[in-house]
């Protein structure tokens, strides 16, 4: 479970150009459920996403998962964390190009120097999961859109994360690749992992994978549901 | 520390892959870079071939030369010199030496011609007899025909069957030597045997003592000059070392230039480059980790640059003659026939060069390298 509470995050503080994205924020996200941060652009949401993450440290108050404060880490237990409990899919995929599926999929667990036949093996039984095992050798940049987000899902996966946290993952998908997402979602909490997605796209809002929407506005949660009760 | 060497195996993978993927730009600073250690390297193979070859030769030299000087120039020795030196206590094998120059027109070289002392049994040669340096027997073409001809400036012809070619071992000082009989030195430069000597060469009973020796000698020989061994090694080693120093501060200001450059390309990242270490922090890499990588590809072109700089240098002075360095090295004192170095690198030089061309890439590149590595992990949410 991750509990927010009371955070606020200030970019450019003390300038002109200082802005409040997130204020005296607080919220609970249940493990095994899939959450929706709900919101139009700039309601904070995907600042939020970044701090869960690890990403980035609010200006104040604290997050917790599992009881333990992880917003006040020091940086090589933050790069640990987003390492070890938390996958990442990114609006733009962000995969590195030049490098093969099979690459991009391993680069998240180098740090950890695992057994290389093992990791290689984690990585191909991730994209064998996604059904882009064919794909393993293809440079990423000759992926199509639907291959591109499904590669970025089997990185997410590499190192086994607790938590997947999916930033805006339909932005650039049409109505079939969101389809396909959405059976993807369901896949993975089947597998028991724990996913908060920002979104402001009713195909995902409205699906019936979503257990809980968190709804936010002008950097603050107007409203959380939990979707069925 | 197996999980170190692991993690660095898996950091210098990925390095390897990124460098690839800017092979351009890797490619010029490695051009560049090899450009640099080339020349630096090649300064310091030929000076330090040329002083390991005179050293080598000058083991064999004379203690102590004394020359006459005439209106302040050399001159030749009256050979009555040669008993006025033999009664100074301390010395032995006083003995007069017949040496000269002789330039040969036809091939444009210079040679000298030198009678040998005796003192070595391999180099006794009878009259009618030569024996030839490397150099001649090239430049001549000699090495099958097995005579030597040479004309005076005056139109006659002499001839001399070749006894034996020398080595190329201590090239630089027997690769333009003709030695030749008493007799045949005398004939051929027109000296009557009453004419005294080149110079008068000597050893001295006491190595300690030849400073001694030499202000004897000068008391005794107010006109002679008095060279000793010692003074023609601190010669050759000072005109070599003042034209390396020289060359190599020349050289180092260019290192630096190109340290400015290397720091300005990697306080550079584009765009694209800082997304990726973004998205390396975002998906785990630690700091240390970037830092690591960063390190590996500084290291990597420097060591490679490095090595491809050292070997071409080692081609260009021991396999081509030091080309492009030749004229600035040896200055005035050009040798020709061209006397080709005996390779000599010792590990302290290796050793120096590369702490004098890799840790300044190295550091010149870790400030920008610590600026990447800090970048911001949520750089890819924005």
């Amino acid at each position: 479970m991750i509990e927010i509470e009371n955070v606020t995050r200030i970019y450019n503080e003390g300038r002109p150009n200082e802005v409040r994205a997130l204020n005296e924020v607080s919220l609970t996200i249940p493990d095994h459920a899939v959450t929706v941060l709900k919101g139009p652009s700039g309601s904070g949401k995907t600042t939020l996403l970044s701090l869960i993450g690890c990403l980035a440290r609010p200006t104040s108050g604290r997050i917790l998962l599992d009881g333990e404060i992880i917003s006040a880490l020091p940086e090589h237990f933050m790069a640990k964390m987003r390492r070890e409990r938390f996958g990442f899919v990114f609006q733009r995929f962000h995969l590195i190009r030049g490098l093969s599926v099979l690459d991009n999929v391993m680069i998240p667990a180098y740090p950890a120097a695992p057994d290389y036949r093992e990791l290689r093996e984690r990585a191909m039984g991730a994209l064998k999961r996604l059904k882009l095992e064919h794909r393993a050798q293809m440079k990423v940049e000759l992926l199509s859109g639907g291959e591109t987000q499904r590669v970025a899902i089997a990185r997410a996966l590499i190192n086994d994360p607790d938590w997947i946290l999916a930033d805006e993952p339909t932005a650039n998908l049409d109505s079939a690749l969101v389809e396909q997402l959405l059976d993807e979602i369901r896949m993975l909490k089947r597998a028991g992992k724990s996913l908060v997605i920002t979104t402001h796209d009713p195909r995902i809002i409205d699906s019936d994978v979503v257990d809980v929407v968190a709804e936010m506005a002008d950097g603050k949660i107007v409203s959380v549901t939990e979707v069925g009760k | 520390m197996f999980h170190w060497l692991a993690r660095q195996r898996y950091l210098m993978d990925y390095t390897l892959a990124a460098m690839w993927r800017r092979k351009w730009r890797n490619l010029i600073l490695l051009a560049v870079f090899t450009l640099v250690v080339f020349m630096l390297a090649s300064v310091s193979f030929f000076g330090s071939a040329v002083r390991f070859e005179a050293a080598h030769a000058l083991r064999f030299a004379p203690e102590v030369m004394v020359q006459n000087l005439v209106l302040g120039r050399h001159a030749m020795a009256p050979a009555d010199w040669v008993e006025k030196l033999k009664g100074i206590r301390g010395t032995r094998h006083v003995r007069g030496r017949l040496w000269g120059y002789f330039y040969d027109a036809a091939n444009g070289a210079n040679y000298t011609i030198m009678v040998p002392d005796g003192t070595d049994p391999s180099l006794k040669v009878a009259p009618g007899e030569v024996i030839v340096g490397a150099g001649v027997a090239d430049v001549r073409e000699v090495r099958k025909l097995r005579h030597l001809l040479l004309l005076r400036p005056d139109g006659k012809l002499f001839k001399w069957r070749i006894r034996r070619i020398l080595s190329d071992d201590s090239a630089l000082l027997t690769h333009d030597l003709v030695l030749l009989a008493e007799a045949d030195f005398r004939a051929f430069f027109q000296l009557p045997k009453d004419f005294g000597f080149t110079d008068i060469a000597m050893e001295v009973r006491n190595p300690r003592e030849v400073l001694t020796i030499a202000a004897k000698i000068s008391r005794r020989l107010p006109n002679a000059r008095v060279i000793t061994r010692e003074d023609i090694l601190r010669t050759y080693e000072n005109v070599f070392s003042w034209r390396e120093g020289v060359l190599q501060a020349l050289l180092l200001a260019s290192l630096a230039a190109f340290a400015i450059f290397a720091f300005d390309k990697a306080s550079g990242l584009s765009a694209e480059e800082r997304r990726e270490i973004g998205i390396l922090k975002a998906l785990g890499w630690d700091t240390s980790d970037i830092l690591a990588m960063k390190l590996w590809e500084g290291a990597l072109l420097a060591l490679f640059a490095f090595l491809l700089g050292a070997v071409a240098a080692y081609a260009h002075v021991f396999f081509f003659h030091a080309g492009v360095l030749e004229p600035v090295l040896k200055g005035w004192a050009v040798l020709y026939p061209r006397a080709p170095l005996t390779p000599h690198i010792d590990r302290l030089q290796l050793f120096t060069l590369a702490v004098l061309t890799v840790v300044p890439y190295v550091a010149a590149t870790l400030v920008p390298v610590w600026k990447a590595a800090i970048t911001d992990p949520e750089i890819v949410m924005r």
